[in-house]
């Protein structure tokens, strides 16, 4: 009989504390029911959402990955922005005209204020962009402003170019004729205007930044290091991003994972990533709220021109020969499920102009007897022996795709080919710029390579990866009609003389294959029962002024 | 007594320098450039490069960062991120939320593994004894993400009793769901411990003669047979204390629990010198000192036990 007192009182002291558990958590949410959108909308309702820690404090000079940009974006407005499709549209701008194809004219709308009541005028911007471009200062984006007239990499040096007028008013003479594409650049977040009181204590600003955009910091403080960011609707924006809730709480998760654990949890709003493990499923599980569209990231493989058997004639045919031997449709399917779409150019479809199939693009189909057949021409020149390796980051989610072309390679062509790992992204990067006494990189794999746009042009996509000696020319590639294609282009008043431009440099591409377009990525994410009017921009991040929240 | 524990923390002072010595090495063996992958894709101009560098000191050979580094220590400055926080901040913010998943975790392992391990000794061989050991086999052989990610779908998305993640309120309220999942996968070991602790004592004279003295059980079990029991399972939890401190580090990153174990994960990955090998140093330092209280518990316990 003892045994049945104490078993009944251990059964009941378990259901005690099981009880007292489910009441002690907090916040408990309910199993999220099919109703939908119906009913009012929450005018001051917070949009919760996912973000990372900013790898840097919130200063738009130094901001240049997504943690910080994202928070930038809402708490900052520069001379214009980008809407959902990627067009620039004035914000603290009047006007920004281009006169000749190195300068421009910018005139600011009258009584915007920062948020702590100081006006916006043409000085904020004008110091703002000097402060990032001084050497002394060390800040990330200095590049930006590496076109306007004044600029010194090498040391500390006034940026004459930006000539103030009057008080709101300025122009900005650039060193090369590229007023074209400048006059795009604008909207990214290095060319943000920085109240007065920024300038006393630049450290102090950015963990309290003072800004002018669509939303506020909540207060001092409202930065939790590595937990979240607070932030509420600013009301002394006046441009043309309205917000349509009361503020965004930015969550900083260490995983995507968590991140979609929350989602599925109703514990978060809305997230721009979806984890590796759950890409297969998360279409089925989200159905109306599962985000799949494309995004402004291209990617590739590129092979230097020093890899040995990859140069000349003999180069041409190898890169026209693997590029064909890939067969982009099947693994976008079965390995991405869709989540890829294979590329027909170099840049991307959510560019004006971009994703459209060029001359010479049946390089980038999958053709086995073709492929065969430029190889073996080039094993007469030369025969191939060894592994094909492409190098990766195994700390990013590449290991799968690039196993998946290798294998295509492997089994099109016969030959050896591989992935090879790199331990991280750092690590990586240290290889492919290595150089040698001559100043000849010495890596000799292919190495996976790729570019998310920074502002919605295609210049962005074409300039800092093939023009001779550009920043990110991983393959140290040169073409003479390519530099002068893609100088005419970003010099070039007419739009569509632009493009045009841009289509013959890409075509010019597709002979040489100084890197293997593979896929545009997708942006994949998804949103709760809660919002509506949820839509990515053209950066892959929601317009998270547009979304709004149902009255619980 | 007094003399023992003297020397058990001077013996910390070697402990500190060479584990710093050797963690910042580690870090500064590391392949690859830290500063370059702060860039990105769109690497900088040279003289950019040079001057974030300058910044860091990583532009210094090894043994004069180490010299400033350590320099920074004895003014009680454990250096600074790469985002411009000082380590200490990240610390004092992060410590005291592992702190508590730790102690939760613990309390909740202790509780469950003497109760259950005892009522397992008192029916060795019973029904009860045998589903106890198969519970407790299949919370050892389930590695620590499995339960996690288990008990995140079944518990907080389907069930919805508690959130599936922790965030920003990490208070002890909070924590109870990565507590539990920590406690079940240290549980396991704790209970046999027990379990074998207990049977062992019920074989000693004195209980002999406490039953036939004529004790009922009730007076037998926790006066004489319990006290002795809990001795190497309470060295055990505390030991396990240790260990949880430095790092619950699968468990914070797939409840997004922004303790230490996260943070060093981020920083790692990061190659950021300052915060790995300040947090590597406390941790040695509170391992060492929990182990030290974890002997002097032991002695304290058992009179058997003396230390010179």
């Amino acid at each position: 009989m003892k045994r049945n007192r104490i078993a009944l009182a251990s059964a009941a002291l378990l259901v005690a504390g099981v009880t007292a558990l489910a009441g002690c958590s907090s916040g408990s949410t309910p199993k999220p029911s099919g109703d939908s959108g119906s009913g009012d909308v929450d005018a001051t309702a917070i949009i919760t959402t996912n973000g990372s820690e900013p790898e840097n404090a919130l200063i738009p000079t130094n901001t240049n990955e997504v943690g910080g940009g994202k928070i930038l974006d809402s708490i900052f407005a520069g001379l214009a922005y980008y809407d959902g499709d990627g067009k620039l549209v004035n914000d603290m701008a009047q006007d920004i005209t281009v006169d000749s194809p190195t300068t421009l004219t910018v005139t600011l709308k009258k009584g915007q204020k920062f948020t702590d009541g100081s006006e916006v005028k043409a000085d904020n911007f004008i110091k703002a962009w000097n402060w990032g471009a001084q050497l002394s200062n060390a800040q990330l984006n200095q590049s930006w402003f590496a076109d306007i007239v004044g600029f010194n990499a090498e040391a500390d040096s006034e940026l004459t170019g930006l000539k103030k007028t009057d008080d709101y008013s300025f122009t900005i003479e650039l060193t090369s004729p590229v007023a074209n594409d400048f006059a795009t650049r604008l909207g990214y977040s290095a060319f943000y205007p920085l109240p007065d009181v920024a300038f006393d204590d630049m450290k102090a600003f950015g963990e309290n930044p003072i800004g002018n955009g669509p939303y506020k910091l909540a207060g001092e403080g409202a930065w939790q290091h590595d937990v979240k960011i607070d932030l509420v609707k600013n009301d002394d924006y006046q441009g043309d991003r309205k917000v349509m809730n009361g503020g965004l709480t930015i969550t900083f998760y260490a995983s995507f994972d968590a991140a979609y654990a929350d989602l599925q949890g109703g514990n978060v709003d809305v997230i721009d990533q979806i984890p590796e493990s759950s890409l297969a499923v998360y279409q089925d599980e989200l159905g109306d709220r599962a985000v799949n569209q494309p995004a402004a990231i291209f990617q590739s493989f590129t092979i230097g021109e020093q890899v040995a058997h990859f140069s000349g004639e003999e180069g041409k045919l190898r890169r026209a020969a693997l590029s064909m031997a890939i067969n982009r449709d099947e693994i976008t399917d079965k390995v991405f499920n869709g989540t890829r779409t294979p590329a027909v150019d170099f840049t991307s479809p959510v560019i004006d102009g971009g994703g459209e199939a060029l001359d010479g693009g049946d390089v980038l189909k999958f053709n086995p007897d073709e492929a065969k057949k430029l190889w073996a021409e080039a094993d007469k020149i030369s025969p191939w022996s060894g592994t094909f390796e492409i190098a990766y980051n195994s700390d990013g989610p590449h290991q799968v795709w690039v196993d998946a072309v290798s294998n295509s390679i492997k089994n099109t062509l016969g030959i050896d080919a591989a992935g090879k790992a790199y331990v991280d992204f750092a690590t990586l990067r240290a290889d492919v710029n290595k150089r040698d006494a001559s100043g000849k990189r010495t890596i000799q794999t292919a190495n996976r390579s790729g570019w998310q746009a920074d502002y919605p042009s295609l210049y962005n996509f074409l300039f800092p990866l093939y023009a001779t000696g550009a920043s990110s020319n991983d393959g140290d590639y040169s073409n003479a009609d390519v530099d002068k294609l893609l100088a005419d282009g970003a010099a070039a008043t007419d739009e569509s003389a632009a493009l045009a431009d841009y289509k013959k440099a890409q075509e010019q591409l597709l002979t040489d294959l100084p890197a293997i377009p593979l896929w545009y990525q997708n942006v994949n994410g998804g949103f709760s029962e809660d919002v509506q009017n949820v839509t990515f921009g053209w950066n892959s991040v929601p317009l998270y002024y547009e979304i709004t929240k149902s009255k619980k | 007594m007094l003399a023992y524990i003297l020397r058990r923390v001077l013996q910390l002072i070697p402990v500190f320098f060479g584990s710093t010595l050797l963690i910042y090495a580690m870090v500064f063996l590391m392949p690859g450039d830290p500063i370059l992958a702060l860039f990105g894709d769109k690497p900088p101009s040279e003289a950019l490069l040079a001057t974030v560098r300058a910044q860091y000191h990583l532009d210094q050979p090894f043994l004069v960062q180490y010299y400033y580094y350590m320099l920074g220590i004895f003014q009680g400055d454990m250096g600074t991120t790469f985002s411009g926080q000082s380590v200490n901040a990240v610390l004092e913010r992060t410590l005291p939320v592992t702190g508590r998943l730790a102690v939760m975790a613990i309390g909740i392992e202790f509780l469950l593994s003497i109760i259950v391990g005892t009522i397992s000794a008192l029916r060795k061989g019973k029904a009860s004894d045998h589903v106890n050991l198969v519970v407790s086999l299949i919370f050892l052989s389930m590695p620590i993400f499995v339960m996690c990610f288990i008990a995140q779908y079944v518990f907080a998305i389907q069930l919805g009793w508690f959130r599936p993640t922790v965030g920003g309120q990490n208070d002890w309220g909070d924590l109870w769901l990565p507590a539990i999942v920590l406690g079940l996968s240290l549980y396991a070991t704790s209970m046999r411990l027990m379990r074998g602790s207990v049977l062992d004592t019920l074989n000693q004279d004195w209980v002999r003669t406490a039953y036939s003295k004529g004790l009922p059980g009730y007076r037998v079990l926790p006066v004489h047979v319990l006290r002795n029991s809990l001795i190497p399972v309470i060295t055990n939890s505390a030991t396990n204390f240790g260990v949880l401190l430095v790092g619950a580090t699968v468990t914070e990153y797939i409840f997004n629990i922004p303790g230490v174990g996260n943070t060093l994960f981020a920083a790692t990955l990061k190659h950021e010198g300052p915060t790995i090998v300040s947090f590597v140093t406390v941790f040695v330092i509170l391992y060492v000192l929990v182990n030290l209280v974890v002997d002097l518990l032991y002695g304290l316990l058992d009179p058997r036990i003396r230390y010179a």
